[in-house]
This record gives C-alpha cells, structure tokens and sequence, in this order.
C-alpha cells in the first residue's frame, strides 16, 4: 500500500501532519472529528498524526491558519498547506482535499 | 458607545472625524450599528474607513479593529500612509488591530456542513484584546468569492450582523457596488441601518469623487451627492460646513490696501470677514488688486492666503514689482503663502477643498483668490454656485475677509453677473477698461457694498511702479475723461483758469485806477466849492462893511453940517429910509 501526494518526490515517507479546527463541543464539531479519525485508520494508518485545536479555549490560534469556517481541517503537511471546511461527512471529498487516494479504488 | 437608552428623538452617533461627514449625517455612523460602504474599486471605501478607525482612536478614544480580506497589513499601512496615518504607531499602543483574513478558494475543499464560527471567534478575540468599540470589515465581500456554499454564508453574514449590533460596535462594512444592487452581493439586504455610497465619476476629463447618504434609518440626512476628496489629511467631504447662515457679522473694517479705496467705501475699507469680489476684462488690474489687498494685511502683521490659478508664486511675487508691491519679504516671514495650482488640475471641489484645507492649516486673516473664474473652466455654473456658497460662508464663519477677482466677458454689460455669485459678495468692485482718445485706461467704482455707504463716483485707476493710485477722473460737461485725455483736459482747464484769473485781477487795477481818478476829481471839486464859499463870504462881509461905514460917513457928515437938509441924493434917499 503506497500513498502518493503531489510533493512525493519530497519525501519518501511522507507524514500527514493534520489540524482540525473546532469551536465548542457542537454536532458538527463532533462529528468532523469521529470523520477524521475514522477517514485516516482506513485510508493513512500510521501515517498522520492530528492536533485539534478548539477556537474556544485559543481564539489567537484562529488568525494563524486563517481559520474562518468550523469545522476546518488544515494539512499542514505534506505541503502544501490545503484546508477542507465542513464535519467531513463526504469522505470522497475530504479524500480529494487532503490528496489521498482511496484504498479500495 | 452604550447609548440605547439615550434620549429618543436621536440616534446615538458614533462620529467619524472626517470633515464634512458629519455635518451630513448629523453627528456621524449609527452607533452600536452596523453602517454599509460600497462604491466601485477606486472609490475611496478603505480609506474612508481606515479614517474612520484612526479617527475614532485619535480623537475619540474608540479602539477599533481592521479586518481586511483584500490587502495585507503591511500593505494597508503603507497606503494609508500617505493621508499620515501612522498604522504601526496605533498598531503599538493598542488602539488600533489590523487582522488580515486571507481566503484561497484553491486551497479550500467543501466537505459537509459548516458555519463562520471562526470568523466570529476571531473577530471577537480582536475585539477582546483592544476594547474595541469599532470595528472595520474591508470588505466582507471576498467571502463570497472564497466561500462557495453562499447557502451557508448568507446566514452567517445575517448573524455576524446581528452579532456586532448585539455587541454595541460601530461598524463599518465596505462593498462593491453591484449592477442590480447597491452591491454586488446585496449586502445592503443585511445592513439596514446606514448606507453610503462612493463614487468617482470623470467629468470634462476631471474626476470627481462623490459620497451620497442613501439610507440613514432614524436621521434626517442630505440626500445629494457631496463631493469629496482624498487629501494630504485624510478625506474632506463638502459641506465642509453646513449651509447656515449664523455668522457673526463684524463691525470692525478691514482696509484694503488702497486709501482711496478705502475712502470710497466710508473711509475705513470693507467689513472683517466680507467677501470682496471683484470682477473685470482682462488687463484691468484685478490681480495687482489682490496682491494689494494681501500686501496691506501683511503690513499689518496679519497672515494672508494667495491663491493663483494663472501665475506660479515667482511669476507672481515678479509682476507684482513691477507696480510697487513687493511680496517677498512677506513670503520670507512667513506672513503671505501663495499656493499656485492650474484650474484644470482638479475638479472644482477639489480645489475649493483645498483652499478650505489650506485656510484651515494656515490660519489667515485674508484670503485672496486670483481668479475665481478660472475654477468654473467649461463646468457647469450650477455645481459651482452651492459650492462657493459654502466656501464663503465657512470664511465668512472663520471670520476671515476674502477678496476674490473674477474675469468678466468683456468690457460690456457691467450689470451682467458672469458667474452667479454676485448675490453671495457683500462688496462688488467693478474695474474697466475706457478706451477713449487711442488710449485705454482703468476705472473703478464699487457696485455695490452692504452696510456701507460708498460713493457712486468713478475713479480712475493707476498703476505705475510707485503702486496703485486711484485718480478722480475729469467729469465734465457732457463726459468723463481718463487718462491723458483727462490730463490734457486738466491741464487745458488749468490755462484757462489762469487766463481768466489774469483778466479779472488787471480789470482790478483798471477799475481801482478809475476809481482813484474818480475820487481825485470829487476831491477837487470840493476844494472848488469850498473856495467859492469863502469868496461869497468875503464879498458878503466887505459889502456889510461899505455899507456901514457909509452910513456912517452920512451921518457924520449931517451932524458936523448940522441938519438934515442932505445936498445928495443919497442922503435923502437915506432919510427917507430911516
């Protein structure tokens, strides 16, 4: 099982190194992490690591990763930098969005 | 700003500092409300805004937040530098938090359900940390382009609204103007309270910037268009002042520089704070009367203000040399500014702003515009008429005197009132031009001059290297002479009063001489008269005396004869008289 991303000759082994941005325990905060968490043990195992980093306990955080829309998932790495905004609920798209190609395709 | 429970009649306002904006709005933004900005790109939305917010951190002590979408903060600084705003310094004493808010479409996949928490979590994290009471979003619209679901963002903008409102913050939220709406997005849907709209619209080739209230929930607002322009200090928006007329009228006279003039407005010149207009063809004088006007306030120690639209401050100070008025030393004392501009340069509100800028800045006692005519070059005369009224009613509230010169058609139709402002000048001074004799020559009479009295005579107007002199002309007759035309006539009159002068005093002496004769003849005549009374006199007392002696000698002789038998006749003729 190979992952192939668009900087693949950066690295042989790439990390995603991902950011989810939530405020507050809400539904869609909830259920973008259950997504996440879900999305990555089926298609990155061993390969991510995510930080989720609650706006509601450090606002400052926002203005970093130019955060506007919760839920917001950040890949910070592989570069570059790519944001995917909702819970997550259409793992195709997410998939699309953090440049993964599906296992099962 | 907490006000919602202030007196009813008015809105609480939030000011904004800028001139003219709040004369308009009566007081300034809606406060606690949300106030829309739109205008096409160009148009002076983030400046107006930045203004806002420097303004209100200033001057009014209101911290406020700059969140932009479009330009980063480095970039905004540097921008509005150039109106000296210093961003950085406000920036370190935490008045002012500028928030760059990037969006790439590119980089931004839709997965499912979201909302704009973390626009509002950021907006009020800024506003936490300053003690924000305003706040600046420039402009809200770039969400729409980077934010595809608009589903989802227009109830996110509704609640943002909301949220602001809830929160008291004088916001201020820019857009692009829109084909159908007022903007593209219809964001004047969401902000209802007060709606502005900017504009820049070339006219004759002069562009013009223009600010119109479209909406003010709660106030009565101008609803015209009022122009207004980006300056060195930031945005002036005309009315720089309302249109009232309440100010104080002075008593106190200002000379004008020229005795005789001042001789044929009462004796004292014009009123402190009255505007002089004076109108004329070309080559009349009208400049050299200004820079007499400026010359004589700087003698008297007071500043003065130039303003020439025809001459640069060199050509100026040169020319006016040449007939005895030197205005440099002035220039040097920094008494006198002349600010030289070519009348094409702006629109004539710009121009009329500056001038409002520059009285401001400088602080005069006169002001001189050389000439006002040249402003309204192929414009319209209705965009001037409101907008020179305003001028001078904010000299006239400066108490400020002015003298503007205006350039006539021709020599003709001295009642004719090129420009329309003829009603708005409390003294008319007409100069012309009298051709007579192969020669042209200038005169002067004041037209009019409110609360005055002034001659209605014509004076002649002289400019020589010594300086202006104003001459009586020659009315004689049947006509008025100038010039050499009057000299000769002078002159001519001088002779002939000689000669008459001459005449009477030798018929003087002829009838003086006469009259000695005269006195000579009674004189010998009297001494004839008396000399014959005395004859008569003498003959009378020797007659008296022959006679008594003869009657005497008769009788002596009859008594030595001894009776009265006389032998003559005598002697019986005295007897019988007897």
């Amino acid at each position: 099982m190979t992952t192939q991303t668009t900087s693949a000759t950066a690295t042989t082994s790439p990390t995603y190194e991902l950011r989810l941005y939530v405020a507050g325990q809400t539904t869609k905060s909830i259920a973008a992490i259950a997504n996440l968490k879900r999305i990555c043990e089926t298609h990155l195992a061993g390969q991510y690591r995510i930080d989720v980093i609650d706006l509601r306990l450090t606002p400052q955080l926002a203005a970093g990763d130019q955060i506007l829309a919760i839920p917001t998932l950040v890949r910070r790495l592989p570069e570059p930098i790519k944001k995917i905004i909702g819970d997550l609920s259409n793992e195709s798209r997410v998939l699309v969005g953090l440049d993964v190609h599906p296992l099962s395709s | 700003m907490t006000k919602l429970n202030d007196s009813l009649p008015t809105l609480p306002k939030a000011p904004t500092g800028i001139k003219g904006l709040d004369e308009i709005t009566g007081g300034g933004f809606p406060a606690g409300r949300p106030t829309l900005i739109c205008g096409p790109a160009g148009s002076g939305k983030t400046m107006l805004s930045v203004e806002f917010l420097v303004r209100g951190a200033t001057q009014f002590g209101e911290p406020g937040v700059f969140m932009m979408f479009e330009e980063n903060e480095a970039e905004l600084s540097a921008n509005v530098r150039s109106l000296g705003f210093d961003l950085e310094k406000l920036t370190a004493q935490k008045m002012i938090l500028l928030d760059y808010v990037h969006i790439e479409r590119s980089e931004i996949e839709e997965t499912g359900e979201y909302d704009l928490e973390g626009l509002f979590i950021r907006l009020g994290h800024a506003i936490d940390a300053i003690g924000a009471k305003r706040v600046v979003l420039d402009t809200v619209e770039a969400l729409f382009a980077g934010l595809p679901n608009h589903a989802v963002l227009r109830p996110e903008l509704r609640r943002l609204f909301r949220w602001l409102k809830d929160r008291e913050i004088t916001a201020v939220i820019t857009g692009e103007k829109g084909d159908a709406n007022i903007t593209r997005h219809g964001l004047e849907e969401y902000v209802a309270d007060c709606v502005i709209i900017l504009d820049q619209r070339v006219d004759e080739q002069i562009s013009t910037r223009r600010l119109r209230v479209v909406k003010y929930r709660g106030t009565a607002h101008g609803t015209n268009e009022y122009p207004f322009l980006i300056g060195e200090r930031g945005l002036s928006v005309l009315p720089v002042t309302s249109l009232q007329l309440d100010h104080h009228a002075s008593l106190e006279r200002v000379p004008t520089g020229i005795a005789r003039l001042d001789e044929m407005l009462g004796g004292e010149g014009v009123f402190r704070g009255s505007s002089v207009l004076v109108s004329g063809s070309a080559g009349t004088g009208k400049s050299s009367m200004g820079a007499k006007f400026v010359d004589a306030a700087c003698r008297r120690g007071q500043r003065a203000l130039l303003f020439v639209y025809e001459e640069s401050s060199a050509q100026i100070v040169r020319n006016m040399r040449s007939v005895g008025i030197d205005l440099e030393p002035w220039l040097k004392t920094g008494l006198l500014q002349i600010l030289a501009s070519r009348p094409t340069l702006h629109g004539l509100e710009q121009h009329l702003l500056m001038i409002h800028d520059a009285v401001h800045a400088f602080g005069p006692s006169v002001v001189a515009v050389d000439p006002i005519s040249n402003l309204t070059l192929d414009r319209r005369q209705l965009e001037l008429i409101p907008t020179l009224m305003r001028l001078i009613d904010f000299l006239k509230q400066q108490q400020i005197t002015t003298l503007f010169t205006s350039l006539d058609s021709g020599n003709g139709g001295t009642m004719e009132d090129t420009l329309g402002v003829s009603s708005l000048m409390d003294t008319w001074l007409l100069l012309r031009n009298v051709e007579f004799n192969g020669e042209r020559n200038r005169t002067i009479y004041v037209l009019k001059s409110r609360g005055m009295a002034h001659t209605n005579q014509i004076r002649e107007f002289v400019m020589s290297n010594e300086g202006i002199e104003l001459v009586d002309v020659y009315v004689g007759a049947d006509r008025v002479l100038t010039g050499t035309a009057r000299v000769t006539q002078e002159s001519r009159e001088r002779a002939a009063l000689e000669v008459r002068h001459r005449d009477h005093q030798r018929r003087l002496v002829q009838l003086a001489g006469k009259r000695k004769a005269i006195e000579a003849q009674i004189a010998a005549l009297q001494e004839e008269a008396e000399s014959s009374t005395a004859d008569v006199n003498f003959m009378i007392a020797q007659e008296t005396l022959q006679d008594k002696t003869s009657q005497h000698n008769t009788k002596t002789m009859a008594q030595l004869r001894g009776g009265t038998i006389g032998f003559n006749g005598q002697a019986k003729q005295e007897t019988s008289t007897t």
